[in-house]
């Protein structure tokens, strides 16, 4: 009823639209403003061979290959990948398992390159400056090429987002500018030092998508990057359909359903993508490597983070390369000491915690964060009983009972779980967020989705095997049956053989069967 | 540290203390209300109560082998206060004392303590005893500022006989220090044939009266101006959203409003009904209870005017002059239910919008 009156209040106008739920984090943004550094050249760099969502790329270099900057160095494999370029010059010195970003600190195979630090670039590709009048699918080509992947943190190759299909036209580009999570500042600094460079990446993607309209969405509390994208914008001609959407400061409002709800009133279909909407969601930092991609020829070898954290001396927005160890940036932005320090990658509410600090960044390093132990503590505080306030279920932005829906995974009771719609959680906290009794809500749903994952497979794995056991069972029948049959004509061959001497042919036993 | 800690690292800082530390404060105005009426017997029951309450929760700890740092989470304090608030003060300290121990063991601690128990813990074991001891649960003492009494509740050693010994201590009879609570005297003169505008006339009943909470009653039940103030702050704090007591009270509204226009002579006004009894402490307080409510708003709209149908149909029809203990009790026991079939829209499922 409330939802009905609220949806009727938006058809009338008196409302914008809004997602529902949400919660107010204190946000913490302690590199606001700050100007981007660019990370000094380290030592070493470790390139984790899947940094995407998707199949993990196949090296293409050896140990003791001299590599160039911008080189491509592992190709994709499969089609859900994007190629991986060397960070800077140096020398291939192994390839190798490191741990890589993961919350058990599984290490999975990774190139490692010894920096020369004399930084020679490879020649870069032709830059397509005349990308207007080239089909889509040659810069959608090149953006595979550079490696693009999705630098907001979900890191699916963007490539594939970049299509156009007639039956669902993208009417609308979204540019991500909401940066929702605490601490983090690197999309808010990058919209406002480099605006042109992202309306440039946007008209690019506008034409490769053959968008019509477009709207920059920043969250007001960055108030001063609306001004400087709308000045950007006053300046650009050719983006005139495009409009600056400036949204409440509210968590979740950059998860893209979400932000595409709140924009647009329109909601993506279960298990559908933003396409089946009408619209293409694009992060401010991916919309700015696409524009190097196409207008320079530059592979994706760098991104923008923010280094920050309450433990963290001296914070900042850099330019870091991809493959460099979290430790050599922390320890330039003055920390050495771990002890009673937590690390973040991402932010606080939807960012995983490390083991430790010699883990790459890689292609979804959204934020490098060093936490004090009882910072992040307070947060995980004994589990106490449900008394089912419904707070969690009022901060769902997806529309779920999230005090149910962890009654049932940690019971194990999974089909109930799914038929509670356990798969449209976005995992985003909110709910563990509110939640007075402490319970880690997104754990028992992520513990739900993985058993209810195995479980599939297990499953169809049986089933297979159910059907191989049962062609095997099949295939031995018939051959039995095969084999008798062959062994009885044998038999009758052999046995009227003394009657066919004297028939005098095989022919006649038939015959005679047939008679008798 | 061994543990694997997932997101999200930052919390909010609610914690279940507070949650029921907020809801006591949001009783204070009614326990200074009740105390304002009843003196010191208010302030017996009320601390009787809390403290059995405690003292029971942590034997039922102790025997469970758990920690007694769960008795720091206020909500034995809390059913203590709520269960005082809802007896009359006239009832024996035993009376006080077995209902609280009702209220924790058969109310909470059978089904697994706080966060598992069906019912509202209060308000069964306030059913429990009026079903018992219907006699001393529906004797109403004459509040002070009322009425002439024999009793002075102020006199902390005339009120603590009176607590410990009952009335005989007084050597009066109970028709000098009991009156007859609106809703009885209603019910009473209604079975005798006497319509409702005429019972209310010979009561001399007055709505400004029983908004402020000068009329007999449960200690903590007369005043609807405390209880509202309350219930505000408690709306205010989002401790509690406004589907349950708008739903309640407002299905209450319509439907005594359409029975006495309809037929003025057997059902009650409106705001006889809003005023009179625990309505607004059981919709703001009771049916609201966390724990023993539907936790999604369509949910907590069902269980709303589910509530407010039960009360107005046990007041109207029923043998007990007041339904809103019975109803918010008998409502509790559909609450799966409610959850499973209330469940909110998820985002992408249909809904009309593409």
């Amino acid at each position: 009823m409330p939802a009905m009156l609220r949806t009727l209040a938006q058809k009338l106008g008196m409302l914008a639209h809004g997602f529902q739920g949400g919660v107010h984090p204190q946000d913490n943004k302690l590199t606001a403003t700050m100007p981007i550094e660019e990370c000094p050249l380290a030592p070493l760099y470790i390139l984790p061979l899947k940094q995407h969502i998707g199949e993990a790329c196949i090296p293409l270099v050896e140990v003791g290959d001299k590599v160039l900057r911008g080189q491509k160095i592992a190709k994709a494999e499969g089609y859900v990948s994007v190629p991986l370029h060397a960070p800077t010059s140096g020398t291939v010195v192994k390839i190798e398992e490191h741990p890589v970003v993961h919350p058990s600190g599984m290490s999975r195979p990774c190139i490692f390159i010894e920096a020369d630090g004399l930084d020679e670039e490879d020649k870069p590709l032709e830059p397509l400056t005349n990308w207007r009048e080239l089909e889509p699918a040659i810069l959608r080509e090149r953006v595979r090429v550079c490696g693009i992947a999705g630098l907001g943190g979900a890191v699916f190759p963007t490539f594939i987002k970049l299509v156009h299909d007639k039956n669902y036209p993208i009417q609308t580009l979204i540019l991500n500018g909401i940066e929702c999570e605490p601490y983090l500042t690197n999309d808010h600094q990058m919209m406002l030092e480099e605006a042109e460079e992202i309306l440039q990446g946007m008209a690019i993607i506008m034409h490769m998508v053959g968008a019509c309209s477009g709207i920059i969405a920043i969250e007001d509390n960055k108030r001063d990057a609306a001004e400087a994208m709308q000045q950007a914008l006053a300046e650009n001609s050719e983006l005139a359909a495009v409009r600056i959407a400036v949204l409440p400061t509210r968590y979740p409002q950059g998860s893209e359903k979400q932000l595409i709800y709140s924009l647009t009133g329109k909601e993506v279909p279960a298990g559908k993508l933003p396409m089946h909407a009408g619209v293409l969601c694009q992060n401010v930092g991916t919309t700015r490597a696409i524009r190097d991609a196409v207008l320079f020829g530059k592979p994706l070898t760098e991104r923008l983070v923010t280094v920050s954290g309450d433990a963290l001396p001296r914070p900042a927005n850099m330019r870091v390369r991809l493959g460099v160890p979290l430790r050599y940036v922390f320890a330039h932005c003055g920390l050495e000491d771990y002890d009673g320090i937590e690390i973040l990658l991402g932010g606080p509410m939807m960012g995983e915690r490390l083991r430790h600090p010699d883990v790459p960044v890689i292609k979804s390093s959204i934020g490098l964060l060093a936490m004090r132990q009882e910072t992040i503590m307070q947060a995980h505080a004994v589990e106490e009983p449900c008394i089912r306030c419904g707070h969690c279920g009022q901060a769902c932005p997806a529309g779920l009972v999230p005090n149910l829906l962890a009654d049932q995974c940690r019971s194990d009771q999974f089909e109930k779980a799914e038929a509670y719609a356990l798969f449209d959680c976005i995992e985003c906290g909110a709910c563990s967020y509110v939640c007075p009794a402490n319970i880690p809500l997104v754990q028992y749903f992520r513990y739900g989705k993985g058993q209810i994952a195995q479980l599939r497979r297990a499953q169809a794995f049986a089933e297979s095997s159910r059907q191989r056991s049962e062609a095997r069972d099949a295939r031995m029948a018939r051959e039995q049956e095969a084999k008798a049959a062959r062994r009885s004509r044998v038999r009758e061959e052999m046995a009227p053989a003394p009657a066919a001497e004297n028939a005098g042919a095989g022919s006649g036993a038939s015959k005679k069967t047939e008679e008798s | 540290m061994a543990l694997v800690i997932s997101s999200p690292h930052a919390h909010g800082g609610d914690s279940i203390r507070m949650t029921m530390l907020t809801v006591i404060i949001a009783l204070f105005p009614a326990a200074m209300v009740s105390v304002y009426l009843f003196g010191w017997l208010a302030v017996f029951l009320i601390s009787g109560c809390m403290l059995t309450c405690l003292l029971t929760e942590a034997v039922c700890l102790m025997l469970m082998r758990r920690s007694l740092k769960a008795l720091l989470d206020n909500s034995a304090a809390l059913t203590g206060l709520f269960l005082a608030l809802t007896l009359p003060a006239g009832i024996p300290w035993w009376m006080a004392v077995l209902g609280s121990v009702f209220a924790i063991v058969l109310g909470k601690q059978v089904y697994g303590g706080l966060g598992y128990n069906l019912f509202n813990p209060a308000l069964s074991a306030r059913v429990i005893l009026l079903i018992s001891f219907p006699l001393a649960m529906t004797s109403w003492l004459i509040p002070m500022h009322v009425g002439p009494s024999a009793l002075n509740m102020y006199d902390f050693s005339a009120a603590l006989n009176f607590f410990l010994y009952g009335p005989d201590a007084l050597k009066v009879g109970l028709d000098a220090i009991t009156m007859a609570s609106p809703l009885g005297h209603v019910k009473t003169e209604w079975t005798q044939g006497i319509g409702v505008a005429q019972a209310l006339e010979a009561y001399h009943y007055s709505y400004l009266d029983a908004f402020l909470g000068r009329e007999a009653g449960s200690i903590g039940e007369t005043s609807a101006l405390a209880l509202l103030i309350g219930g505000i702050y408690l709306l205010a704090r989002h401790t509690i959203t406004w589907h349950i007591p708008f739903a309640y009270i407002g299905t209450m509204l319509l439907l005594a409003a359409i029975f006495s226009t309809v037929s003025p002579e057997h059902f009650a006004p409106p705001m006889f009904h809003l005023f009179a009894g625990g309505l607004i402490l059981c919709a703001f307080f009771m049916a609201t209870d966390p724990v023993s409510s539907p936790v999604t708003p369509t949910g907590q709209i069902v269980f709303g005017v589910g509530c407010g149908v039960l009360t107005w149909a046990i007041r109207t029809f029923g043998g007990y002059p007041e339904g809103a203990m019975f109803a918010v009790v008998l409502m509790n026991c559909t609450v799966p239910l409610i959850d499973h079939y209330c469940r909110p829209r998820v985002y992408g499922h249909g809904g009309g919008r593409p």
